[in-house]
This record gives C-alpha cells, structure tokens and sequence, in this order.
C-alpha cells in the first residue's frame, strides 16, 4: 500500500480540538504525520491535493443493517460497506437482525472475515437475547470477544422488566452497552406511522409518542439499580424520550442517544400519499418532535448521528404502505443532511458536525483507536467539500438498496475521498 | 471503424422517475379532496344525465371499453354498482377477487395492475383493506382507479352517491353545488368513526360546501384528534345532544374486523349512541336518517328507524348506480366538460 500525503486541507480532528491547514500523511495503515502544510516529506507517496476541502476522521456510524447473513437481496456487508465509504464512514456497527440473528461469536467472527470484502471496518453488535426472543440471554463475554462492541435486539425491544435488568448487569460485567430499542410494543400493534391527526387523516394506525419515551424511562429506571450500567438509546425520536434521557444523564447516569439524520430532517408529512420510503420505524414524527432533534443536538444531549440504514428491495417498498417494511438507506445521504441543517441552517460549527459523526460515536459505544486523526491510531479519513451543492441521486447509490426519501435532495457538503485503514475505498 | 465508434456510448444509468414520483392519473377518484368543488357539480350533474339517458343509447357510452374490478374484500353494494354502471355505459367488466385469483398465491398488488393492464383494462375499480392501496395501483399502472374504499381511509364513491342523497332531500340540484350550497345544514355521523373509511370521505368533503360535520361515539372509536382532520368538523359525545342540532344523521357500523383487539361494552354503546325509535323522535324527528351500510339491526340502529319514513338507507343505495356511472365515465374520458 503506497503512502498517502494529503496536501494543503483543512484538517479538523474534533477530539483533540484541531481546526486548522495541514498536511497529513498516511502510511502503512496509520496516520504517519499530520504537520503545516508543506513541512511533510515523502518522496514514495501517493499526493491528494486537498485544497478547499476538509480533512476529518472517518465517520463512525453506530447503527446499521447490512443484512448479511441471510438477506443478500436487500444488501451484502460489501455493498453495504461500499455504500458507507462513499458517504464517508470507515466505521460501521451492524445490527445483529440478521438471519440467522447474529447471537454467536461465529457469526460475529464471520461479519468481520475478510471474505465479505468490506470497504469500512464492521463492527458487530451481538444479540441481547438469544434469537432476539427476548428470554435467554447470550454468552456476552464470548461476543465480545469476538469482536462485539454492544448488545442489543434492535428492531425488538426487550420488554421484560426482568430480563432487561439481567441484560443491564450482564453487559455492565464485561464493560458492553446495551441498545435498546425503545418500542413498547403492546402499544403499536398493526401501527404504520406516528400517532396523531395526520395517521387519523390517512387511516393508518399510529404509534403514540409514549411507545418510545415509556420504555426509555423505564430503562433508565433500570439503569439507577446496576452499577457501571450503560444504556443507549438507539434512534431516538420523540422529545418526551429525549427529555428523560437529559435528566437521567443530569442525575449521573450512564445513558446516551443517537439520532438519525431522517428524525432531524423531516416530520411526518413527507408520507404524503403513502410513499413507503417515508416509513421506518421509529416513525417520523411531528415537526415539535423534530425541532426537539435539532435542539438536542445543538445542546450536547444527543451523542452520535447514526444513520440506521435499514436497505430493502424494491418490490419490498412498492407495496401497501402496511404492507412494506419499515426502514430507509442512509450512509450517503448522511453528511450531506448533516451540514445542510445542522451546520448552514441552525449554525452548528462544523467540528462539531464532524465529532456528531465521528469522535463522539467512538466514545459511545468504546471504540478505541478511532474517531480521530492522532498519529499512530488508524488511517481512517474522508476528505469532503463542505460547501459544494449537489443533488443526492438514488440511483447512483452503491447500495444494493434505493428505499430513501431523499431521492433528488439538494444538499450541502459532498465526499471528495475516503480512506480506511490507508486503502482508498471511495473517489469521488 | 467510425461507424463502429458511433454506436458505442459511455455507459450511463438510465433511471426515469422512481416509483413514488410516478404520476397518479389525473382521472382518477382516490380521494375526495381530488375534486374541486366545480368538479363535484359536474361529477352528480352527470350522474343526474346519465341516469335520465335512454338506456340503449347510454350504451353506447363505453360500447366494449374495458373495466377491472378488483376486490380484496367482501361488498355487496359497491361491487355491484360500480358493476352495474359500467356495464350500463356498454363496457365490458371484469371481476377479480382476492379469493379467487393469483392473489391467493401471493401476486402483489402492483403485479395484479401490471396484469389487468396486459389484459387491456383502461380503468380499474379497487377495494383494498389497505389505507392508500389505490395509489401503488395507479402509480404501477399509469390508469385511471376509481377508490371503492381503502383501509379506513377513504370511500369517496360512497361520499358523493351520500351527497346526491343529501341534496335530494333538501330539495337541491346538482347544479346547486357551490362552496356554500350547504350552509346552514349540519350532518352528524355516529359510530366507530376512527375505522369508518365513509366518514373521513364524508367529513372532508361536506364542510368544502359549507356544512357542519358532528363526529359523535365513544373515545375509542372517535379519538379527539378527529376533529382536527379538516374545517368544519366538531365532536360531540352526546348523541341526543348532536341529533337536536342535526339536519341529516349518518349511523355507522362498528367494524368488528378492524376492532384490532378493542372491547367495547355493547350494551353501553346501545344505550348512548344507538338510533332507536324514541330517541329519534324525541331529538330530531325531522332528520334524514343515513347509513352506508352493512346496517347492523338491533345495534348501532333498529328496524323502526332503518325501515321508518325518514330513512334514506335505500335511496343511498339507489343513488350508487347514477354517481359511479359518472365516476367511470369520467376514468375513461368521455364525460361532458370533463377533464381530459
């Protein structure tokens, strides 16, 4: 692998609080050097003329569904990690719905061989419970052995009162988050949307507000009685949810939260005439929901942006709006969304865009060596434009999957380059 | 060499518009917020015509176009008006049911359109227990499809033949309907509202000429958010309270099928929301008394008020025909001024 000397960017590096010209030079699979720009040598080096663009660690995204093993059709783990390099991420946390449901170290083990040929690190999250039935738990100590950086039975929720305190003691003994999603899901029976006027208008079934926020103050209920407990709130999306994990966090509790790009982009109405690419689940909500997003990410209480890229196949989408599954594609269309509202609408500085996106996911889920651009720690970089306007196309998508409501969006802010672990896996 | 040359061009991704931005057919009745409210005039002032036409001219109508019906869920009144008005326009229909087709082995909706297009279906008429199926209908096919009810979202057929019935009571023509041709009249519908897919078409549509919409039944069957869904609606518990008020009285079934687990009291919902004979007589003797049907006797009505003087339930099923005449004659072009 030929050494890599990225001349003349803005390089800001959020965990160390760098915003300022350098140079960086990549060897070997890590960050060799990063000086002012023109004081790096290095004749064997393959030269990225950066000028006017930024240089940044590479994004790490906490929440993803690559599908495999099981669902090929809808995504592999290397079109899924094709889809992440172009939208900047060189680190991504696969769910374990996967079919079978990814609750051994084998198959977290097979996630990670290189024979998927991924274009980012795959970092897998294991099953809480065995099968994600939600009564057994698995053997944490061995999933994380094998690599798992969390536990979780994303799509499920785990309900009981009982075996989610057994799950909250368990991972705290072997130093694992628990992600739960919040869905009660006694109350969203046959629901399609968010609960409210507009579900009334369609003739949908809505899921109130209070699935989500009930379970999450129950969780953080939880939390008070585990020691080292740490629970994270996987796509949050509702500002009663948000709330109470700003208090439990207040009150010394080990309790974070992501957001997706899609609850801080859109509300409810992008539905319109019952476009399934506007179904996922947790539902988009009501606009007061979404400001609450916004708020929440400019004041620090939301951890990580993560994308919860949910692919399906198009004859899965092009269906009953009750019908189709829930979940959208969302590594591409990411940073683009990210800049577009966070940073030029409600001025959110770009370090901290980029630390949403890179530094602060790492520290949330305990991912060391990553999510900043310190020399000797991994060569994981994008290199992006911040300011150039385009126009994010479906079809262009590396994802084997096009289900996004974001088909012909304007957006600010587009990959130039990205690297992991030193081998550039996107050119734009 | 050059020839060669000019035939080979870059590989482009050719992608015309996804499946979500294909259109709707302008012709089509989805909902009732389709229609203007010039373009409800014309719709019943149609439906008044075809139903005066003489019946082997009105033939010629549609002479051996080609109408679809498909119906995932049982009907008696819809399918056989719809049935019966195309065929009374000369077109050819043609019924395919959930129970008796490829549906059973799981063709989906849009490949049962793709196939009753190849089959030469210039309109298709669906009844979906699926909120919006009418629309990944029309965008997989690009035909006109007229809604004959979907999920608990709409019935706009229903709402207009409803209307007509309306305006035959208050004495009104069709060529009466303008923005404020019902003010003054106030329309209560009673029942389990939040499954009716007859009341939102309803509540959306007569407020636009000018009548007040009463939901009235149980917070579990009528959730406060309702009235929010438009202008012109207002909820009130008190059925005696609303029927005082009340013009025009629509009673609803409760939708066992679509009760999702919910226990209702029978009893209870007898003794507050029920159009029995007394209670009509003593708070809106004078009221047109109105139900889309299947009429559940003994239960959210009785006979006395069903089969009374002032029960309009036949009528409104007699008004199907005329309206979805219109309806059909419209999908396929060929009514009087209009669009095209």
């Amino acid at each position: 692998m030929k050494p890599l000397l990225i001349r003349g960017g803005r390089v800001i590096d959020p965990a160390d609080g760098l915003d300022a010209p350098r140079d960086v030079l990549l060897r070997e699979g890590k960050v060799a050097a990063i000086e002012k720009p023109g004081q790096i040598r290095a004749k064997d080096a393959e030269i990225f003329d950066a000028k006017g663009l930024v240089v940044a660690p590479g994004f790490i995204d906490i929440h993803v569904h690559l599908r495999e093993p099981g669902q090929g059709y809808k995504e592999t783990i290397a079109t899924g990690t094709a889809a992440a390099a172009a939208g900047g991420f060189t680190t991504v946390c696969a769910m374990p719905n996967t079919i079978p449901v990814n609750d051994t170290p084998e198959t977290t083990l097979w996630m990670q061989a290189p024979e998927r040929c991924a274009s980012a690190r795959v970092d897998p999250i294991g099953a809480a419970t065995r099968g994600s039935m939600g009564e057994t738990l698995t053997d944490y100590a061995a999933l994380k052995d094998a690599g798992a950086v969390a536990v979780t039975d994303d799509g499920k929720p785990i309900l009981g009162d009982a075996i989610m305190l057994e799950a909250l003691r368990a991972a705290a003994a072997v130093g694992l988050p628990v992600i739960q999603h919040a869905e009660d899901t006694r109350l969203t029976g046959g629901c399609s949307m968010n609960a409210g006027v507009l579900a009334f208008r369609l003739g949908l079934r809505g899921m109130p507000v209070e699935a989500e926020s009930g379970l999450v103050e129950r969780d953080i209920a939880l939390v008070r009685r585990v020691k080292n407990a740490h629970l994270h709130v996987a796509h949050l999306s509702t500002k009663k949810a948000l709330d109470a994990v700003r208090a439990a966090r207040k009150s010394g509790l080990h309790v974070t939260c992501e957001v997706t790009p899609h609850h801080f982009a859109l509300t409810e109405e992008r539905i319109g005439h019952y476009d399934t690419n506007a179904k996922m689940n947790p539902p988009l909500r009501a606009e007061s929901d979404r400001a609450a997003m916004i708020e929440g990410l400019l004041d620090g209480t939301v951890d990580a942006i993560a994308t919860d890229h949910a692919p399906h196949a198009a004859h899965e989408k092009e269906q009953e709006f009750d019908r189709a599954p829930n979940g959208i594609t969302g590594l591409e269309s990411a940073l683009g969304l990210a800049i577009s509202i966070l940073h030029a609408r409600h001025r959110m500085p770009l370090s901290k865009v980029l630390a949403l996106l890179s530094s602060k996911p790492a520290q949330t889920l305990g991912l060391t060596g990553r999510g900043s651009l310190a020399i000797g720690l991994a060569a994981d970089v994008v290199i992006f434009d911040p300011a150039e306007q385009w126009v994010f196309r479906a079809a262009d998508s590396r994802s084997k999957s096009k289900n996004t409501p974001f088909d012909g969006w304007q957006m600010q802010g587009r990959v130039k380059l990205t690297v992991s672990e030193g081998r550039v896996v996107f050119r734009a | 060499m050059a020839q060669t040359r000019a035939t080979i061009r870059t590989a482009q991704k050719v992608s015309g518009p996804s499946f979500f931005q294909q259109p709707i057919h302008p012709l089509s009745a989805i909902s009732v917020n389709d229609f203007p409210v010039a373009e409800v005039r014309r719709i019943l002032r149609s439906a008044d015509a075809l139903e005066k036409d003489d019946p082997l001219r009105r033939m010629k109508h549609l002479a051996k176009r080609r109408v679809a019906l498909l119906f995932y869920e049982a009907s008696t009144r819809t399918r056989t008006s719809f049935e019966l008005a195309a065929k009374a326009l000369g077109a050819d229909t043609t019924l395919v049911s959930s129970l008796s087709s490829s549906i059973e082995k799981g063709e989906s909706l849009k490949d049962t359109g793709i196939t009753l297009k190849a089959l030469g279906a210039e309109c298709i008429i669906l009844r979906s227990p699926y909120s919006g199926a009418p629309y990944v209908l029309a965008r997989a096919t690009g035909l006109p499809v007229l809604n004959a009810g979907d999920g608990m979202a709409e019935h706009p057929s229903q709402a207009l033949l409803d209307l007509r019935t309306m305006l035959q009571f208050l004495g009104m023509h069709a060529g009466a309907i303008g923005e404020k041709c019902l003010r003054g009249v106030t329309v209560t519908i009673c029942g389990d509202v939040l499954h009716s897919r007859v009341a939102r078409s309803n509540a959306l549509l007569l407020p636009r000429l000018g009548a007040k919409v009463i939901l009235c039944g149980p917070p579990a069957l009528l959730p406060e958010t309702a009235a929010a869904m438009g202008p012109g609606i207002a909820i009130e518990r008190d059925f005696e309270a609303a029927l005082r008020r009340s013009q025009i009285v629509m009673m609803l079934r409760i939708q066992a099928e679509r009760l999702a687990g919910l226990e209702l009291d029978a009893d209870e919902y007898r003794n507050r929301y029920q159009a029995n004979a007394e209670r009509m007589a003593t708070h809106a003797p004078k009221a047109l008394v109105m139900h889309p049907g299947p009429i559940i006797r003994g239960m959210e009505i009785v006979s006395e008020v069903a089969d009374g003087p002032m029960s309009a339930i036949a009528q409104q099923v007699a008004n199907g025909v005329p309206v979805r005449m219109a309806l059909v004659a419209r999908a396929l072009a060929t009514l009087k001024g209009g669009r095209r």
